[in-house]
């Protein structure tokens, strides 16, 4: 009974003693959790259909394809995940047969799985949940609430599968049709099984399992459950890259199968709501509305902390080395669409990274003289720990080369879009628009990709100079002299007497925009231009850059792998998004002969001498040509607590959740230290209110009496 | 009154027909289901197949009002509209563009709506109604005045200001409740009573002079003359007589809202973080997810509807003079 007491009044002053703002349930903050918060609903976690950041963010901690990045090294290079070695490349002929890499027809990948993988528990993995009676589903509102629960050992026959579903059409994968071009017999495959799956649904309304184990395709099959071989047309070395996306993540028959279920897709139970995977973390709340929380999966395979990293890697980030991961028990993740309130959770403790909005900026970083990011000492006091990068992104204005007036390869054509290239100072763009958190670019290939260059070497020579060793924007004198020899003195048009109209595609009418377009239309009247603004809508602009009718416009790129031929192809030739009906990327339609030959030695090509050799002719050409004004590469910012261990910048993994430590202890501490609730506060709220009311009743009571008296 | 509900609720269907029509016409004729495949699809390499399928899987790739392939009926029920629009009146909202149940998303959300709107209302109804009578009671006194200013104060602030600055003052500084966020069942209060009391500040500027010109036209009447020469107290007059006379006019405002409190507020939630349906329809808004917004602004209307129903009822209970015809 004392014992009792004692431990009700423990827990009272605890109660006590937890901050009023938390807004966890108590005692999660003094877990082995990660805080985390997303801003907007994932809409996919299908691994064969999703294709964005904020989705892969979850679903990397889930599904495992054969191969990651290596988190602590730089540059970006790939490992076997669930294979027991990188993948091996067979080279062969027209008849199959081995032949030398040059003379290669076919490229043959062969994945060796490890044995000791096993899914997470999941109640498809046991016969009886894969025929529920449709009263037994209308009850469920997650696949946890069926008491069974089983697993299984990890077969290639699961990657097979998940190609397969890849190929169906209706299932809208965005990546089948690149892969189709690549992969041996994708498309016939697609599109044998598209139309048996159409045919299928027609007598289906209600739903049910559409079996692909029957199917095959002609280059991809698994001779045994460890053995996995996918055969490519030519050579692709880039292919390597996709296997560690989750395109290619095992998708066992027996999940499709429970899903299937009629009854299933109405409770929102299906494989983009609830993902099975082999990786350190399993779904075990979904409500994409508010919460999603990721569970250690009990299943997780033998999985260590790295003990090797690159020299600029702090060596402080291999204390952990050799431990097995995850580091902690789940992560929690809170839906929070404001930027106000989740940087002041962030600073009250409850979230353990963050981002820096524009609105924050200045409470938590300052810029040095020399440029440098650094935090506030507020910042700091609190322990705060910011890591950056630079992202392999990047923003351009593109010129459309289509167009008569600022296209073409000719030397007028060209001196004019590198006199508007000098004019439009990026420098300026990013310390008004980022607050310093970009890089001005100099070609198309971000830092961290091979081929690129920093300055002083990598200097586009037609837009900047070296002055003190230092790359500086050529004086606005020469973009003018440029601009007469195009056949524009003083930016004058000759056939109007008037300054040339160039126009300006832009998407969206926000007040940010607004300033931005302000900005960009005085960078062109400095050397004599008109820049009329087209403002329009996303689906319109799309529509124009289809048809080729823009003059200049604003896009952008982010790696989907770390190989200067996913930044190249933007500007090769038969990319060009007239030439292709809309399909291509090639935005500024592009087209220089040399530069289509050469980007098609190098796409084939391994990293090598050679290859630099060619990509840096390719880079002149375009720094030449200037189809692209090259803006910036986005330096991107995240703040950390101090109890959060292990934290570094890989721009390209998105598995990165299982190194991450935290000390929870620290986390409450700091969370109480932070978050006293002021109390006095409320008691004078109150006084207040009670004389407010004290004071009505006696103004009242004196009128009547007043009253009284007359 | 049964003949009258049935007549009025007869009336509704051309009017969410109606309805149907301009958001069918504004969401699939101004924006094409192209359009919205492109959106959906993103700007990396969306190639026509892509887009047949994304129309096929949601229905879309079906004409939009007439289909000439199709055989006698089928001509107009094998077609867009026709199958939008009727599923919509069985209210089988049909799956978002993201594959989830509208319908199943709408029953678990409307709960945090509720829980955030009705207190904020009945509160805040309250507190209004309390506030006008105690600011009659002092009519053209400094007190009186004073309130005025107060309320026009009230009415000019931006309601991002209550919602930012509410957030900054007791969230940040004080630390007397979380700043956003939500957890359901018995520890909702703590996440509620921020937007709750933002809710009424926000709102009580114009509800104070509403509500104060309604009674001010009551208590120069002659019958609160009468009242007070029986020897009523001023306040009791206010109660008893003002307050009833009064509520004639404040039903007009008040019923018709009550239906559509379950279709949350779109700005508190948001910042609030409360997955109610005022922040689905607004997320809705922003990732394009036209099947979403379509079903919010269908439910909108018809609870509309409700609303105007429940007030001629409201009428008719509170005014013996009206009467159902």
């Amino acid at each position: 009974m004392l014992r009792a007491a004692v431990l009700l009044l423990a827990l009272l002053l605890s109660a006590c003693q937890a901050p009023w703002n938390d807004p966890y349930p108590a005692g999660t903050t003094g877990k082995n959790l990660l805080l985390r918060a997303f801003s907007a609903p994932p809409k996919h976690l299908d691994p064969v259909v999703s294709y964005s950041s904020n989705e892969w963010g979850i679903i990397s901690q889930i599904y495992e394809p054969p191969l990651q990045y290596a988190y602590l090294k730089r540059p970006y290079a790939l490992e076997p995940l669930t294979l027991t070695r990188m993948p091996k490349v067979r080279w062969l002929d027209a008849a199959g047969r081995p032949t030398t890499r040059e003379r290669a027809v076919f490229s043959e990948y062969v994945l060796h799985l490890r044995d000791d993988i096993r899914y997470q528990p999941h109640p498809a993995f046991v016969a009886g949940n894969r025929h529920l009676p449709p009263e037994k589903i209308a009850t469920l509102a997650t696949p946890y609430d069926l008491p069974q629960q089983g697993s299984r050992s990890l077969k290639a026959q699961d990657y097979v599968y998940a190609i397969k579903r890849m190929g169906v059409r209706a299932y809208q994968s965005p990546v089948l049709d690149v892969l189709a071009e690549r992969i041996i017999g994708l498309k016939d495959y697609s599109r044998k099984v598209t139309q048996d799956y159409e045919k299928w649904k027609a007598s289906h309304a209600d739903g049910g399992f559409f079996d692909l184990r029957p199917y095959t395709i002609d280059g991809v099959r698994a001779p045994d459950d460890h053995t996995l071989i996918i055969r490519l047309k030519g050579r692709y070395p880039q292919f390597l890259y996709w296997l560690s996306m989750n395109f290619f993540a095992p998708v066992p028959w027996e999940v499709d199968a429970f899903y299937s279920q009629p009854g299933m897709k109405e409770k929102n139970l299906t494989l983009d709501q609830w993902p099975v995977g082999t990786g350190p973390y399993m779904l075990v709340e979904n409500n994409p509305n508010f919460r999603m929380r990721l569970a250690r999966n009990p299943n997780y395979h033998w999985d260590t902390y790295p003990c090797e990293a690159s020299a600029d890697v702090p060596r402080t980030l291999l204390a952990d080395c050799g431990r097995p991961m995850p580091l902690t028990d789940g992560v929690l993740y809170t839906l929070e669409k404001e930027s106000v309130p989740y940087w002041n959770k962030f600073l009250q403790g409850y979230y353990d990274a963050s981002g820096v909005s524009s609105d924050a900026f200045d409470q938590a970083v300052q810029l040095s003289s020399t440029g440098d990011i650094g935090l506030t000492p507020a910042m700091k006091e609190r322990g705060i720990r910011f890591l950056g990068g630079v992202q392999p992104t990047i923003m351009y204005f593109g010129f459309n080369m289509l167009d008569p007036l600022v296209g073409g390869l000719d030397e007028r054509h060209r001196k004019l879009r590198q006199a508007i290239s000098i004019a439009v100072d990026m420098e300026e763009y990013i310390a008004l628009f980022l607050n310093g958190r970009g890089v001005a670019a100099q070609g198309p290939i971000p830092p961290g990709i091979f081929g690129y260059r920093p300055p002083p070497e990598g200097i586009d020579p037609y837009v900047y100079e070296l002055r003190d060793g230092q790359p500086r924007r050529k004086p606005l004198t020469v973009a003018k002299r440029l601009l007469a020899e195009a056949g524009y003195p003083g930016g004058i048009d000759p056939k109007t007497g008037r300054p040339l109209k160039i126009h300006f595609e832009a998407v969206g009418g926000s007040p940010d925009d607004k300033a931005r377009l302000d900005w960009l239309r005085k960078q062109f009247a400095r050397i004599g231009l008109e820049l009329v603004i087209r403002a329009t809508d996303y689906n319109r602009f799309q529509d124009k850059m289809r048809q080729g009718k823009g003059q200049l416009f604003m896009w952008g790129w982010n790696a989907d792998y770390p190989d200067p031929e996913n930044f190249l192809f933007l500007l090769y030739g038969k990319n060009g998004v007239v030439a292709t009906g809309g399909n291509g990327v090639n935005y500024a339609n592009y087209r220089n002969p040399e530069f289509d030959l050469l980007f098609e030695r190098m796409q084939r090509m391994e990293n090598g001498p050679r290859r630099l050799q060619i990509i840096r002719r390719m880079v002149a050409l375009v720094q030449r040509d200037a189809p692209w004004i090259f803006g910036f590469y986005p330096r991107s910012l995240a703040l950390y607590h101090r109890w959060v261990h292990n934290a570094w910048p890989n721009m390209m993994a998105n598995n990165t959740t299982k190194y991450l430590r935290v000390t929870p202890q620290l986390r409450v501490e700091s969370e109480r230290a932070w978050n006293r609730p002021v109390r006095w506060a409320l008691w004078l709220a109150a006084a207040l209110v009670v004389l407010a009311l004290v004071g009505a009743v006696r103004v009242y009571r004196r009128r009547q009496q007043e009253r009284g008296r007359c | 009154m049964l003949n009258y509900l049935l007549r009025r609720l007869l009336y509704a269907v051309p009017i969410l027909i109606g309805v149907n029509l301009i958001t069918f016409a504004l969401f699939f004729m101004v924006n094409t289901p192209d359009d919205m495949a492109r959106i959906h699809l993103g700007a990396k390499q969306t190639t026509p197949e892509m887009i047949e399928a994304w129309k096929a899987a949601h229905g879309y790739d079906r004409p939009l009002f007439f289909n000439p392939d199709a055989d006698g009926l089928g001509k107009v029920t094998d077609t867009l509209f026709f199958n939008e629009s009727v599923r919509l009146f069985t209210f089988d909202f049909g799956l978002s563009d993201s594959g989830r149940d509208i319908g199943s998303d709408i029953r678990q959300r409307m709960w945090p709506s509720l829980a955030l709107a009705l207190p904020t209302f009945l509160m805040g109804l309250w507190v209004n109604i309390t506030l006008a009578l105690a600011v009659v009671l002092f009519r053209y006194s400094l007190v009186d005045r004073v309130a005025l200013v107060a309320a026009v104060v009230l009415m000019s602030i931006s309601g991002l200001f209550y919602i930012i600055g509410g957030q900054v003052l007791v969230s940040k500084m004080l630390h007397w409740v979380p700043i956003s966020g939500y957890q359901p069942g018995a520890d909702a209060w703590k996440f509620l009573i921020l937007p709750v009391l933002i809710g009424v500040i926000s709102g009580l500027g114009s509800g104070l002079r509403w509500y104060r010109t309604l009674f001010l036209e009551e208590v120069e009447k002659e019958y609160v003359r009468t009242a007070r020469a029986k020897g009523l107290s001023p306040w009791q007059v206010m109660r008893r007589h003002v307050l009833p006379n009064g509520l004639l006019p404040i039903l007009t405002g008040v019923v018709v809202v009550i239906p559509t409190l379950f279709m949350g507020s779109l700005v508190m939630e948001s910042f609030f973080g409360i997955p109610g349906l005022g922040s689905y329809t607004i997320e809705a808004i922003q990732g394009q997810d036209f099947a979403i917004v379509r079903a919010m602004v269908f439910l909108g209307a018809v609870l509309y509807i409700v609303g105007l129903m429940l007030t001629d009822i409201a009428y008719a209970w509170a005014d013996p003079r009206v009467r159902f015809h």
